[in-house]
């Protein structure tokens, strides 16, 4: 018996496990993948957005405005990279202007922190050189910043569960339903559990479980988003995250550096059926690369490291669906979290369990610790602390991933710590092996090797993303004959 | 500080080879350093053979072929330490590396080899479209799958890219009982050797599609197949050609890209038409006292022509720390003709003695054609060729003293020239 059950793994859903493990509270996470952060919180901008965007008055303004002020606080507490780089929303023609003002004046009304202004193109010229020439002016957002999505995920994630909150991976949930006794059933893949409460945080399909319980129907459908990544010689060609002027299907194709190093140019804005298409496409590829060569003029296409697509959880409403369903008590929606869903995580989350802490009249937990240390990583150590780590574990002596600079100490780490990674794109969200510019071709043998030693398992079980993911098919040789 | 007078960055071909080169010369104080647990290098996957042809006059292996120098270095007494990994190279050439035995060591040398050969192009860096699934490998990482760790990928394979390791991995997939689709090219010719498509490819049937691409990869959970496509002279794949082709492996030999990431931290020169450093003919580097060879130089089609260039690494490099390098004179540019991609070397010394080695890549198939070296207009070498070809690099060596007028000269032009139609 759980006070509460939390579907989903996500940024939403392990933060809320976070922010409730500040509380006396028995708390279960259900994850249907192999793993947290595997869906929209893997596969997004990484933006700490400002907060002009969203319509005043509207819950996405909100939670933007007060998720962008608790971020400092996470790097605090939680070790996540977080980086001011500041955002630039860019226009390309002088017309715009009265666009430009009206976000000015939206993010005023939001109460958007920090400097807020247009700038014009002399300035904006000065500030980002290599800016495309069509550049006229742009919105200059002081709060702006960028973060590392998987980092704050997995963060919420094993905090929460060093402060009790349990998880269970490969659990889909298939029914929730009302008990005799006023407490929710959870039927997943994992077990049947029963509830006090239960938050649906399960992004794209959070319809799915709201639409199980509530008369209030919610329809959400997925927009997908396609990206390109470059390589980390090309960080320092903008400083700022670049937007351009939005448009009504989202916040339009940007280029901005990641907190690692890399350029990240996206997302396109495509309205498809499928929840599970996660697909790049021709025509998609094609759309980043033109529309971001306004803002970034002749991209070098030998920086491309990867591509990528992501799916947006657009909701019917337009707004995020928060809170307790009107029709079923206990029942806490965190739905149709799309941009800015990521600045507000913190504090969506923090919202959620304030309200289950008050229903379920909560005590707070005097042993809560808000502090989680990130895996030490070697490519930001100085000499001497690189020399005192190998001393301490000389796994820090092994490079496994020569263009990420990561060891196997983190590796193992990454494996070993509480929620821990149990596949290869586990490893490579919680540190980087594998995700520089030879994209694992050097690292994957070994990776594999210390998945399966760690796990436990044959390297042929060890899988990319869980399911049937697996790397390898066979072995060659048995008794010493060629078996294949 | 550890110091010594050689330091070898990179035990493979290269690194073996300079090592050796360095010793015959008469250095004493060398050290080899590797990442990986064994000397060899990518030679030590290399199981196939087709090496030494040149160099030993006989066909070896890939670990035959780095055993013989492996048995060199040791009798030769040259010091390695393994599973040490380069972190940093500093243009003062301090050298930073960690290892689990000695921890985080700097290392002050007097001459530096680079010798940390090349890495292949993946996936992203081609923008395909399709699943992000596994079964997608570059050619090399299912190669030390199979040929080290013993593992097989799949069993119905298409190769995307016809390089050397591509074309060498089509054949050992079929040995292993894999059915290999097509190879698919999206050039009009081969980037691979020609007695490789004849080998591996020909021999067993497998198709090669020439001007064809991979338009789309499936499969959510893991590869079910991939679009092949044919692309028109703009390289763009023509609508209507599309053609599936069930398969659970796609390998990818699209490019190899030479490991220069050390180099620019010591800020040596890079070329933009090999991705290597600039060098002379002595294969000295912009920072006097860095060498660089083999395939992190620029990237070679035959190893034993590796061996051979950082042999000669590893003597400048001693003659560099004797103080026997001659003080370059003007360094004259070597220029790219017609049909010339990525020479080696990018500078020759006015002064230069003995023996210049000129190689590059054709940038397309020339038949019939002649490989013209001019100095101040004048042609000091003309070879005639029945063809040239991207997969097979020209290997030229020119008497230093038939570059006659080369101190008055402004450059060096190297360039082909196709008979008349």
């Amino acid at each position: 018996m759980y006070d509460v059950i939390i579907i989903g793994g996500g940024v939403v859903g392990c933060g809320v496990a976070r922010e409730l493990s500040r509380y006396r509270v028995k708390t279960l996470l259900l994850e249907k993948t192999n793993d947290i952060c595997n869906g929209q919180s893997k596969a997004n901008t990484a933006i700490i957005h400002g907060g002009y965007d969203a319509k005043p008055g509207t819950l996405k303004a909100k939670f933007n405005v007060l998720g962008n002020a608790m971020f400092d606080r996470i790097h605090e507490e939680l070790d996540v990279p977080v980086q001011w780089n500041t955002s630039l929303v860019v226009s390309f023609s002088l017309e715009d202007h009265p666009a430009l003002e009206k976000l000015l004046e939206q993010g005023r009304q939001n109460g958007c922190r920090g400097e807020l202004r247009i700038i014009d193109e002399a300035e904006l010229r000065q500030r980002e050189p290599n800016v495309g020439q069509e550049a006229k002016e742009a919105l200059l957002v002081g709060a702006g910043g960028i973060v590392c999505p998987y980092e704050l995920t997995v963060a919420f994630a094993e905090n929460a569960a060093k402060n009790g909150a349990a998880f269970l991976r490969n659990a889909e949930v298939t029914a929730v339903s009302k008990l005799p006794n006023g407490h929710w059933q959870v039927v997943s893949a994992a077990g049947t559990f029963e509830t006090r409460a239960v938050v649906n945080a399960a992004g794209i399909y959070s319809d799915v479980f709201n639409n199980m319980v509530s008369e209030r129907k919610v329809h959400i459908h997925p927009r997908r988003g396609e990206y390109y990544i470059l390589d980390k010689k090309y960080k320092d060609v903008f400083h700022a995250a670049m937007f351009q002027l939005p448009t009504k299907m989202g916040k339009g194709i940007l280029v901005a550096p990641t907190v690692d190093g890399t350029v990240l140019i996206g997302p396109t804005a495509e309205d498809i059926e499928d929840k599970e298409d996660k697909r790049t496409t021709a025509e998609g590829l094609a759309k980043t690369l033109r529309e971001a060569g306004r803002t970034w003029e002749h991209i070098p296409t030998r920086g491309f490291i990867t591509t990528f697509s992501g799916l947006r959880s657009t909701g019917d409403t337009g707004d995020f669906i928060l809170g307790e369903a009107e029709d079923a008590p206990l029942f806490f929606n965190c739905c149709a979290i799309e941009s800015p869903g990521l600045t507000s995580s913190p504090a969506i989350a923090q919202w959620t369990a304030e309200q289950i802490a008050d229903r379920l009249e909560l005590a707070p937990n005097p042993a809560f610790d808000p502090i989680r240390k990130a895996i030490p990583k070697f490519r930001e150590m100085s000499d001497e602390e690189r020399a005192a780590a190998i001393a301490a574990d000389p796994d820090f002596g092994k490079v496994v991933c020569r263009c990420e600079t990561v060891t196997e100490a983190e590796i193992r780490e990454s494996i070993r710590r509480p929620v821990g990674a149990r596949d290869i794109d586990g490893i490579k969200r919680r540190t980087r092996a594998g995700m520089g510019r030879c994209q694992a071709g050097f690292c994957t043998p070994r990776t594999v090797e210390i998945l399966a030693e760690e796990l436990g398992i044959s390297p042929l079980e060890v899988t990319k993303f869980g399911g049937d993911s697996r790397i390898l098919q066979s072995y060659l040789f048995e008794e010493g004959k060629e078996n294949a | 500080m550890r110091k010594t007078d050689i330091l070898i960055i990179g035990g493979g071909p290269a690194g073996l080879a300079a090592a050796v080169g360095a010793y015959e010369a008469g250095a004493r104080d060398i050290l080899i350093l590797d990442r990986e647990e064994h000397l060899g290098g990518i030679l030590k996957q290399c199981i196939h053979n087709g090496f030494g042809l040149h160099t030993f006059q006989e066909e070896l292996t890939g670990p035959e072929y780095a055993q013989r120098f492996i048995d060199q270095v040791q009798a030769y007494g040259i010091p390695y330490q393994t599973e040490t990994m380069v972190i940093h190279v500093s243009a003062d050439k301090v050298v930073t590396c960690v290892s689990r035995q000695n921890g985080l060591e700097h290392i002050q040398a007097k001459a530096i080899i680079l010798c940390m050969g090349c890495r292949e192009r993946p996936r992203g860096s081609l923008g395909t479209p399709g699943e992000r699934c596994p079964g997608v490998f570059t050619a090399g990482t299912a190669q030390k799958f199979t040929n080290l760790e013993g593992m097989l990928p799949g069993k119905e394979v298409v190769i995307l890219g016809s390089g050397d390791i591509g074309l060498i991995m089509a054949r050992r997939m079929t040995f292993l009982g894999a059915k290999v689709h097509a190879c698919v090219e999206l050039m009009p010719y081969s980037s691979g050797l020609k007695r490789n498509i004849v080998q591996c490819l020909d021999d067993f049937g497998i198709p090669l599609l020439l001007s064809h691409t991979v338009v789309d990869i499936h499969g959510r959970e893991h590869l079910t197949g991939v679009t092949v496509a044919e692309v028109g002279p703009d390289l763009k794949p023509i609508p209507g050609t599309e053609k599936e082709y069930p398969c659970d492996t796609l390998l990818l030999s699209v490019g190899l890209i030479p490991e220069n990431e050390l180099t620019e931290m010591a800020g040596v020169k890079i070329a933009p038409t090999t991705s290597g450093a600039v060098v002379n003919e002595e294969l000295q580097t912009s920072v006097p006292g860095i060498f660089s060879c083999g395939n992190v130089l620029h990237v070679h089609d035959l190893v034993d022509f590796v061996s051979e260039e950082a042999r000669k690494a590893g003597v400048n490099a001693y003659r560099y720390v004797q103080g026997e390098l001659p003080e370059s004179g003007r360094a004259v540019p070597v220029e790219m003709g017609f049909g010339v991609g990525g020479i080696v070397p990018q500078f020759v010394s006015e002064t230069a003695t003995g023996t210049v080695n000129f190689m590059f890549r054709p940038r397309n198939v020339y038949r019939n054609a002649k490989v013209i070296v001019e100095v101040n207009g004048e042609q000091v070498l003309s070879k005639r060729t029945m063809i040239l070809a991207p997969g097979e690099m020209v290997n030229l060596n020119l008497p230093a003293e038939k570059l006659k007028g080369l101190k008055e000269a402004p450059s060096i032009l190297v360039r082909i020239e196709v008979p008349e139609a």
